[in-house]
């Protein structure tokens, strides 16, 4: 971590972040069209999102219930009025000349998310600045490559609903950013509020960066503060954060340029190149001319829609992983990674271990062997072929000493692998209870065959014994080997 | 009698009746279009077949006994900053010059759905923006009392067409005085609603906070016709209001006994011409004599309409006109096409050169093309809203023009409830001249501006008023008379207009060219 500096990082990495996300509405925030992605170019569209003479806006309410569902969530103030502005400027995928957006009045701030790595490398507050509402152009595709010069305009994606969040410069490291990112998409889509698909542009990151770095007679040296753009995933979002603090520190070496005495310059990240790159210096200079919305009335807020706005929302991720490791008693880093999986695990890890009865054994089963499989396999939780009901028989019958842990999984690779029931697995691989006769015989024959093994635990090796349990697990691959070993003890005191 | 010189109220009850057939009316009033228009040019389109079709659908509907919508068979004008899906929607641009919407006016499906028959598209000023009719791209509207004379505006192609009989009625809209002004210029009656009585989802925008949809007509019982069909919520609208219609005609024959009416002695000051000032003076006796009750008042804040106005208009005009930029629809300009200098008049941007950047090259030719699309479709009043509404929402001026203005806006509003407290009605002249030559005002937009000079306050208020004539000038031109109520009181200003039609035949006048040949 760079939260202080280091000989390695002789600098502290200052990182604000700014995060739109498309909220999961199916219609648009000021029309009734489809939100749906992926349809044919200019398709979902309608007098209103064309921009066309004489259309006007009609606010969606769900957009705006789950906007303040998301507000909420980050802990934001929510204010008891709110009205919409028009942002102006000019360009073909923005068909009004203005974007409905929310300026002087947002409809939420000043809220904080914190981000807590379980392993207690990482824990920071981070404060959210404003959360509002506003729509979002379509989409020009230039194509640069025929040199034609021909740009071609979808207008499906234009008045899409979007929550813009912004933080207070309270990251201190690339890793950080990555983390908290991590927190809040899963917040948003524990909350329903958005699906959060970066590929289909649901969220969009940019930062703000720039370092602290001491210097002589212990000043702060503060650089330049640059925005980067253009980052497609949580990681190219590191990525780009790692590399800009290394620019601006050795450009800062060279320069000893500091903030204030250049214009914010805006960067985009080139993720293949794994740089950034500086971007023209128009949006500095654009003077958007804002100015309440006429065609919109203000929105009011009262107290009783509020808490019954809470009451739906149901549990933001961080209560989830205090509730759970209460509940079912598993260490808070097992919380962690099941909450993080999202709401549909946790269901199955709850059924699961409701059925089994020991929160911490269904939480093992999750942790190594559900999770790694679906890791391996992919698809939801939902699909997976194991249901709670037939894992909890399996754990079940360990419990009851049927076959071991690792017997145990053997069979639940197989009922994965043939789609079969537990029983019907058990019963092709001739898996049987063996019985007490049956064991006293096979140890008896196994102590005989070791004679050291016997030597060693009579003089205080108990630990010897462990030997004999691959030997006997060898001639009968369905023994129990906690049995095999309390039954040679057993029979070497009596000897 | 001809269909053309009967009232609304009586047409739509012959239509009902089968006295008289939707079809008949119809040709009737297209005839007096086909005759008068070459010279008036208050229409910029004409609908001939449709206008027949719908009227012959109207008749086989009567005759099939179904049921009539209320205004079945009545011929309709409109204003063509109203979307229609059947015919072009111009706002008297060359931006738009060609366009047709896909989807029509909440108050053009109104009228369709009340059996209407719409004749044709109206002439304006571009974009609404003027008060003579000038500023058309397609030629002024005559006057129809004396073509050498402006009808008014923007509304001018809706007045001239009522008043000479080319339409029993037709749809205005009024951001400044735009129904009323020309309908006194004119010799009609117009009836500006309250802010949200009318529904404006497409009403092609001029200043969003200001507009609104009336009725204009010969008579105030032509008007409350027309507005029981088009006033009303609609759900595609967050600015109209959410309350019962009511009956606009069924309460005008009460008598004024009782009604206050306020009266501005600032209104009667310099610049209002003397034959005005007489007729309106004049007017206010009728109302006395009708029973109301004439009061003095003062509205201290109305010198700061204009100037108020000016600033607000043009600000959410530079935002409402933004997406007329030549890259989805309307005029676009040839590519490659350089430009001279033109000395005195507006000239397009200077193209803007790329910054060195990949997409600087793209950036570069789409500002040029926005430049000069803007340039060639807007005329030189509409560039200049747009520019002093722009220069008026830039950063560090803001605060100075719109925010001030928004702040003298409030004030503006205080003044009109603390005037209601006193009065029922608020009356005065419409404007201070009747009818002004064609080219008079046209070279001194300041002096155009102080046309609206009664009519402003009401729009900023978000106030109803209601325009139509009391008297004529010594050269026989119409003199306006204008009624204010407070907000959702159309039912008093109609039926205090009414009242006073009874007592007057003003509005029963027509000018000579009007007259059918025998």
């Amino acid at each position: 971590m760079t939260a202080t500096p280091t000989a390695a990082a002789p600098f502290t990495t200052v990182i604000g972040l700014e995060v739109h996300v498309q909220l999961q509405t199916r219609t648009k925030l000021f029309c009734g069209c489809s939100t749906t992605f992926g349809a044919a170019p200019n398709t979902h569209v309608c007098p209103t999102c064309l921009g066309l003479p004489g259309s006007l806006p009609v606010m969606n309410r769900t957009a705006f219930e789950l906007a303040v569902r998301a507000a909420l969530a980050l802990g934001c103030k929510i204010a008891p009025f709110t009205k919409w502005d028009r942002k102006n400027y000019f360009y073909p995928d923005l068909p009004k000349g203005y974007q409905i957006s929310q300026f002087d009045l947002p409809f939420s701030s000043a809220g904080a998310l914190e981000v807590v790595d379980p392993k207690g490398a990482l824990s920071r507050n981070v404060r959210i600045t404003r959360v509002h509402l506003e729509e979002d152009a379509g989409k020009s595709m230039h194509d640069e490559a025929a040199g034609t010069g021909d740009t071609r305009i979808d207008l499906n994606r234009a008045g899409t609903p979007l929550c813009e969040i912004v933080t207070e410069p309270d990251l201190r490291s690339p890793q950080e950013a990555r983390a908290w990112l991590n927190e809040l998409k899963l917040l948003l889509v524990y909350l329903g509020v958005s699906d959060c698909n970066m590929q289909e542009g649901s969220l969009r990151v940019d930062a703000n960066v720039n370092l602290h770095i001491p210097s002589d007679g212990g000043r702060i040296a503060k650089t330049p503060i640059v925005e980067i753009k253009n980052m497609n995933s949580f990681r190219s979002v590191e990525r780009a954060l790692v590399y800009e603090a290394a620019r601006q520190y050795e450009e800062w070496q060279a320069t000893k340029a500091e903030m204030g005495k250049t214009p914010k310059q805006t960067r985009g990240w080139d993720d293949p190149a794994g740089v950034t790159r500086a971007q023209r210096h128009k949006e500095e200079s654009s003077d958007y001319r804002y100015f309440p919305e006429p065609d919109l009335v203000p929105v009011t807020v009262s107290e009783e829609w509020l808490a019954a706005t809470r009451e739906a929302m149901g549990d933001p991720p961080s209560v989830l992983r205090e509730k759970l490791a209460a509940r079912w008693k598993i260490p808070a880093y097992d919380a962690d990674v099941l909450v993080n999986q999202g709401r549909e695990l946790v269901a199955y890890f709850e059924d699961l271990a409701e059925r089994v009865g020991e929160g911490k054994v269904a939480s093992n089963w999750m942790q190594q062997d559900v999770l790694r499989t679906l890791n391996e396999r992919g698809g939801s939780i939902d699909a997976f072929p194991v249901r709670p009901a037939a894992l909890a028989e399996l754990i079940g019958r360990v419990a009851k000493g049927d076959f071991d842990t690792s017997r145990a999984r053997e069979i639940f690779a197989e009922v994965l692998a043939s789609g079969r029931t537990v029983d019907e697995v058990v019963a092709s691989m001739g898996i049987a209870a063996v019985d007490d006769d049956e064991l006293i015989t096979l140890c008896r024959e196994l102590l005989a065959a070791n004679p050291r093994v016997v030597a060693d635990v009579k003089g205080g090796k108990e630990q010897a014994a462990a030997g004999l349990i691959g030997q006997a697990k060898k001639k009968n691959p369905n023994v129990n080997p906690g049995k095999v070993r309390a039954m040679c003890l057993d029979l070497i005191r009596q000897m | 009698m001809q269909p053309s010189d009967m009232s609304a109220v009586d047409l739509v009850t012959a239509v009902r009746q089968g006295d008289l057939t939707a079809l008949r009316a119809t040709e009737a009033f297209l005839e007096q279009i086909e005759r008068l228009d070459g010279q008036i040019n208050a229409f910029l389109s004409v609908d001939r077949d449709g206008a027949l079709r719908t009227a012959a659908a109207v008749d086989a509907k009567r005759k099939a006994g179904k049921t009539l919508g209320p205004l079945a068979g009545l011929p309709v004008a409109v204003k063509d900053a109203l979307c229609t899906s059947d015919l072009p929607t111009t706002c008297a641009s060359k931006m738009l010059a060609g366009f047709r919407p896909p989807y029509d006016a909440e108050v053009v499906a109104r009228l369709r759905a009340a059996d209407a028959v719409i004749v044709g598209k109206t002439n304006m000023d571009e974009f609404a923006m003027g008060g003579s009719n000038e500023n058309s791209a397609f030629g002024p509207v005559h006057n129809p009392w004396d073509l050498t004379r402006a009808p008014g505006g923007s509304s001018g192609g809706s007045a001239a067409c009522v008043a000479a009989d080319m339409a029993p009625v037709a749809i205005g809209s009024d951001t400044g005085g735009s129904i009323r002004q020309p309908a006194g210029l004119c010799g009609i009656t117009g009836l500006k609603p309250t802010y949200g009585r009318v529904s404006r989802r497409g009403l092609v925008a001029f200043a969003s906070s200001l507009d609104q949809i009336g009725p204009m007509a010969r008579s105030a019982a032509d008007c409350a016709l027309l507005l029981e069909t088009i006033a009303g919520h609609d759900p595609g609208d967050a600015t109209s209001l959410d309350l019962p219609v009511p009956a606009y005609g069924s309460d005008l024959e009460r008598p004024l006994e009782g009604v206050r009416i306020g009266r501005v002695p600032a209104h009667f000051g310099a610049g209002l011409d003397p034959e005005v000032a007489h007729a309106v003076e004049e007017a206010f006796a009728a109302f006395r004599a009708a029973g109301a009750t004439i009061i003095d008042i003062d509205m201290p804040h109305a010198d700061a309409g204009v100037a108020t106005y000016y600033l607000v208009a043009p600000c959410e005009a530079s935002s409402n006109l933004a997406r007329y930029d030549g890259a989805h629809y309307g005029h676009r300009a040839e590519p490659g096409k350089g430009h001279r200098a033109e000395p005195g008049k507006l000239q397009p941007a200077e193209p803007v050169s790329g910054q060195g950047n990949a997409s600087g090259g793209f950036e570069s030719a789409l500002v040029e093309m926005y430049c000069r699309s803007r340039a060639e479709g807007f005329g030189p009043e509409v560039k200049r809203r747009i520019m002093l509404g722009t220069y008026a929402l830039s950063a560090g001026y803001y605060d100075a023009y719109y925010a001030k203005a928004l702040k003298v806006r409030r004030l503006i509003r205080q003044d009109y409830l603390d005037a209601f407290e006193k009065v029922d009605l608020i009356g005065g002249p419409v404007s201070a001249t009747a009818a002004f030559k064609l080219g008079e005002k046209s070279g001194d937009p300041l002096a155009m501006y102080l046309v609206d000079l009664y009519t402003v306050c009401t729009n900023l208020a978000g106030v109803g008023g209601i325009s139509f004539p009391c008297g004529f000038t010594k050269g026989g031109l119409p003199i306006g008379f204008q009624l204010q109520a407070p907000a959702l009181a159309e039912p008093l200003l109609l039926r205090a207009t009414d009242r006073y039609q009874h007592l007057t035949d003003w509005h029963r006048r027509r000018p000579a060219i009007a007259a059918r040949p025998r």
